[in-house]
């Protein structure tokens, strides 16, 4: 097969399990199981690609062209490929687990959730294999609208506000912001192609650089810096499906990703370290980690605790790139596989805990842990690997961002880092002491639901085993650093 | 046999309309006037497209009516500069006719059908004379016409709801006082210059290089009298109930072409004529008219948030959308005016599209369109609510659409004249018509009523496709918009800067 055959396959695929999903809609079993097969097909393509980038294979297809200097193209870069790859294995996970999370807590429209979940992957699986900062753009739009649908799925009060805040706060930051900024870049360069090393150098304003990556990192609001983080604990409204693979995985992921790839293909690295542009991102990056992980502790419902978790690990990725150093960016890509695995593991067990128990809250959680040993344990390796603890995956990221402030002589980010981790060790565990020591007086019933069980353990076990082959996906992302 | 014809095609493509627009008024048929129009018009794109291979070749062409030579009478000039504009003006009526007749059948009873068309190819004949004409007298008769004829088509709306014929008087008194305006200008111009042709006005004005207050008086009647009738914020409030409570196939018509042509004509004066005066040019252009289409732009916007009739809604964005146009042509260089230029063609296609598929909701529903009507519709009738959903992506300006390429040249064209707060506010202001554009979508796809999917009509639903269509060609291959706004950019430009 040709390697740009590959690329229309994969990123045309998700359409077509979608498009199945509605062919086949009074089939149940039919119908959600395009979204296993959907993602099988497209882990192997992602797989091939991620092998195909360590060979120095390239991948790359141009369609038309939009405007002077620009073409809707796609082309994988090592970045890209890493993306896509969790993004395509987690969703065949997420696949099974949706089948029994949404039957299990019997929800509506099943069929329009299926589809339009099919979609979002869509979108991410084209923002990450994007040519240019204006392909990346279509698809971070067209994955901001098909998630509309999904994070108002109840359809009551509360989530069609949800569902405009999400919005309103996404689509408003793009086009305010993220647009202009695009438009600025092709005003001065001529082009939007990412290439290595970056595309501003020599002809981009230095001293307007600061405000540059200003309006990048506000207008990619899905990256959830600070002050523009409200639209995500908002969006925890969604069925946890969807905050498992979109707000934990495909949909933030795509924020920093898009970030990151900005930073290493467009900007430079080399060019943000000369002038030093970033710097001060760098402590806006650390006052989100700080000021979500003491938000985080204050939460009693278990997602919105996640949800803040997830702002805090995502200004991880964003403190890595501000740093721009060569072990920063490092630990900052890897960061993109670890916290998904990670956080897609705990968002699966909040899901879990509701479907079997109904439980929401981290207070109501008294003596689960007896009644729910799988789930707990899956709970627990999520919860180590994010906090950073060896041997599991997430330690390894978090060395390389703080070897990479260490490297950047940013000595008390360095610091912060190791307090946010306590913080990390604070409320993540909370829930597992809850759940193992204290007792409960309530009788609960539990309902069986095991397709929520497995995935999980899965990712969870997951954590612990990429820990000792974290080399295989460090090659691709050496690849990434060309200082 | 038909050569004799074809030179005469830029006259024909006026008097046609207009003479046709006699025959059928009395026509007591249901389908023939329509059918008749039909012709008349199919007719009328093949004379526009002799007219741009005619023009492709020589550039230029000056035709005299009765073969009185220009200065004496009156003249037709088309050359790069509206070339364009009367392709797009030929084949959006032709489209919006078709789309036309299940519409006027549907809100206007079927005796009065003759006299519909009669008017609507009355309103035709005289808007494409304005995007013609070389002489500012026969300019004001254009403009009486087609107002006359668009006030009357707006009266017809009063079988569905009686506001129309409020809507179509405070059109006519306030019209009236814009045209009133207007022709106090041109009759200042011609008492200093004895002359009406505008080639000739050039010339004539010249000898009175060191200004004189009556000109300058009358240049400002002239300029004021037509942001009257080009809507332009703050005169702009006879448009918004005059587009909303005129018949469906109306408004379609009105939005997409009736300001665009005097817009047209308005930087045509402004950069053609009055360039003479540049002092007189840069005072109007940068204290007037940039301040008043940032104010259009964000009270427009702000206002269409808050409606509640569909109709209005799309309104008061035309308002904000003239707005961007005239920021555009405020610009006075070539990048400035090619990119307004480049927005009258995205947008007559993107706010007819709108128009068009919101007017056969208004059938569909009998009654008027309001947002809470608009529940299920996305279920209801999926074709029409999906071409409504494409052209309001473009209005956004989201990217693959052609109003993408709009505001990709207009914000362009702000960066190199380094307007860095305008750029902020299109950027916001673009924001902010996802929010009115979105109340839309909701209602029509995630509102808790549902609705199985009911037969839509082929005869309204293709015209409006074509158009949808048309916006995401343009979004991806924008070559030819590109092109004719470049030329007549080139045309009005080369004026400036000698």
């Amino acid at each position: 097969m040709s390697n740009s055959f590959l690329i229309i396959l994969g990123i045309i695929i998700p359409l077509f399990a979608a498009l199945f999903s509605y062919v086949c809609r009074y089939n149940n079993n039919l119908r959600d199981s395009f979204g296993i097969i959907g993602g099988l097909i497209t882990f192997v393509i992602s797989l091939k690609i991620f092998h195909g980038i360590q060979n120095n294979e390239v991948y790359q297809i141009t369609f038309f062209t939009l405007f002077d200097g620009v073409d809707f193209a796609f082309k994988v870069s090592a970045l890209g490929s890493i993306f896509s790859l969790v993004a395509s294995s987690l969703w065949i996970l997420a696949s099974i687990y949706t089948i029994g999370y949404m039957r299990g807590a019997g929800e509506k429209n099943q069929t329009r959730f299926v589809i339009f979940y099919s979609i979002a992957i869509h979108a991410a699986l084209a923002i990450a294999w994007s040519g240019n900062l204006l392909v990346l753009f279509i698809f971070y739009e067209i994955l901001t609208f098909s998630t509309f649908p999904l994070v108002g799925h109840k359809q009551n009060a509360e989530s069609q506000s949800a569902g405009r805040l999400y919005l309103s706060i996404l689509v408003g930051t793009s086009l305010i912001f993220f647009l202009p900024a695009i438009f600025w870049i092709w005003l001065k360069t001529g082009t939007l192609d990412f290439q290595d090393g970056g595309i501003l150098m020599n002809k981009f304003p230095a001293e307007y650089l600061s405000f540059l990556i200003a309006m990048l990192v506000f207008g990619i609001g899905k990256a959830a810096i600070m002050p523009i983080h409200r639209w995500l604990p908002a969006a925890m409204v969604a069925p946890t499906p969807v905050s498992a693979l979109l707000h934990a995985v495909a949909v933030v992921k795509a924020g920093v990703f898009s970030f990151l790839v900005v930073v290493v293909y467009i900007v430079g690295p080399d060019f943000l370290l000369q002038t030093k542009s970033s710097d001060w991102l760098v402590w806006l990056a650390c006052f989100t980690i700080m000021a979500s992980s003491i938000i985080a502790i204050t939460k009693d419902d278990l997602k919105a605790r996640l949800a803040y978790s997830t702002i805090s690990q995502l200004s991880y990725i964003i403190l890595g790139a501000a740093l721009a150093s060569s072990l920063a960016l490092k630990g900052a890509s890897f960061h993109i596989i670890t916290h998904a695995l990670g956080k897609i593991t705990l968002f699966f067990c909040a899901g879990a805990i509701y479907v079997t128990a109904h439980i929401k809250k981290v207070s109501d959680l008294k003596g689960m842990g007896y009644k729910l040993p799988l789930i707990f344990f899956a709970y627990t390796l999520g919860a180590l690997s994010i906090i950073g603890v060896p041997p599991f995956i997430g330690s390894w990221s978090k060395f390389y961002l703080i070897m990479g402030s260490i490297e950047r002589e940013f000595i008390i980010v360095a610091i912060i880092l190791g307090i946010s981790s306590l913080l990390n060790i604070y409320y993540l565990l909370q829930p597992v002491v809850i759940g193992f020591t204290q007792n409960s007086k309530k009788e609960i019933k539990l309902i069986k639901a095991p397709l929520t069980v497995w995935p999980p353990l899965i990712t969870g076990l997951g954590c612990l085993v990429f820990f000792f082959y974290a080399n295989y996906f460090l090659n691709n992302i050496s690849g990434v650093i060309v200082n | 046999m038909f050569d004799i014809f074809l030179d005469d095609a830029p006259a024909l493509v006026v008097v046609l309309p207009l003479l046709i627009s006699a025959i059928i008024a009395f026509m007591p048929s249901k389908i023939w006037p329509w059918i008749i129009s039909i012709i008349t018009l199919l007719l009328h794109l093949f004379l526009s497209l002799h007219l741009l291979k005619e023009i492709s070749v020589s550039g230029l062409i000056i035709y005299e009516f009765g073969n009185w030579e220009p200065p004496w009478g009156i003249s037709f000039k088309i050359d790069g500069v509206n070339i364009g504009l009367q392709l797009l003006f030929s084949i959006f009526v032709l489209v919006s006719t078709f789309y036309s007749r299940k519409i006027f059948l549907n809100e206007i009873d079927y005796r009065d059908s003759g006299k519909a068309y009669s008017l609507w190819l009355l309103a035709v004949g005289s808007l494409n004379g304005i995007i013609l004409t070389n002489d500012i007298f026969n300019l004001f008769v254009f403009l009486e016409i087609s107002a006359l004829a668009s006030i009357s088509l707006i009266a017809l709306g009063a079988g569905q709801n009686r506001k129309a014929l409020l809507a179509a008087f405070n059109y006519l008194i306030i019209g009236a006082i814009g045209a009133t305006f207007y022709v106090i200008g041109v009759g200042f111009a011609y008492a200093m210059t004895g002359t009406l042709n505008m080639n000739d006005l050039v010339i004539q004005l010249a000898q009175y290089s060191d200004g004189q207050l009556a000109i300058f008086a009358g240049m400002s009647f002239m300029l004021i009298g037509l942001m009257v009738k080009a809507a332009i914020f703050p005169v702009h409030i006879w448009l918004p109930p005059a587009y909303s409570y005129a018949p469906s196939a109306v408004s379609t018509l009105l939005a997409a072409l009736a300001t665009k042509t005097i817009l047209y004509f308005f930087v045509r004066l402004l950069y053609e004529v009055f360039i003479i005066y540049p002092s007189y040019l840069s005072l109007f252009l940068d204290f007037v008219l940039y301040p008043l289409s940032l104010l259009a732009i964000f009270i427009g916007t702000v206002i269409a948030i808050y409606q509640d009739d569909i109709k209005k809604l799309l309104a008061f964005s035309s308002i904000a959308q003239i707005g961007y146009i005239t920021l555009a042509f405020s610009l006075k260089d070539h990048s400035g005016v090619a990119s307004g230029f480049v927005h009258i063609f995205n947008h007559a296609l993107i706010k007819g599209g709108l128009f068009m598929a919101v007017g056969y909701f208004a059938i569909l529903y009998k009654d008027r369109v309001t947002l809470n009507s608009l529940k299920g519709f996305g279920y209801k009738y999926p074709i029409t609510s999906f071409a409504l959903l494409i052209c309001g992506l473009s209005l956004i300006g989201l990217p693959l659409t052609n109003g993408f390429i709009s505001k990709l040249y207009l914000f362009q064209a702000l960066y190199t004249n380094q307007m860095y707060l305008s750029i902020a506010l299109v950027a916001v202001s673009s924001a902010l018509a996802v929010v009115y554009f979105w109340k839309i979508v909701e209602q029509m796809w995630f509102s808790e009523i549902k609705f199985k999917s009911e037969k839509e009509d082929a005869y309204i639903y293709l015209p409006i496709w074509i158009v949808t269509i048309s916006i995401i060609v343009f979004g991806i291959y924008s070559t030819p918009i590109i092109e004719f706004s470049n030329l007549s950019a080139d045309y009005l430009i080369s004026g400036y800067q000698n």
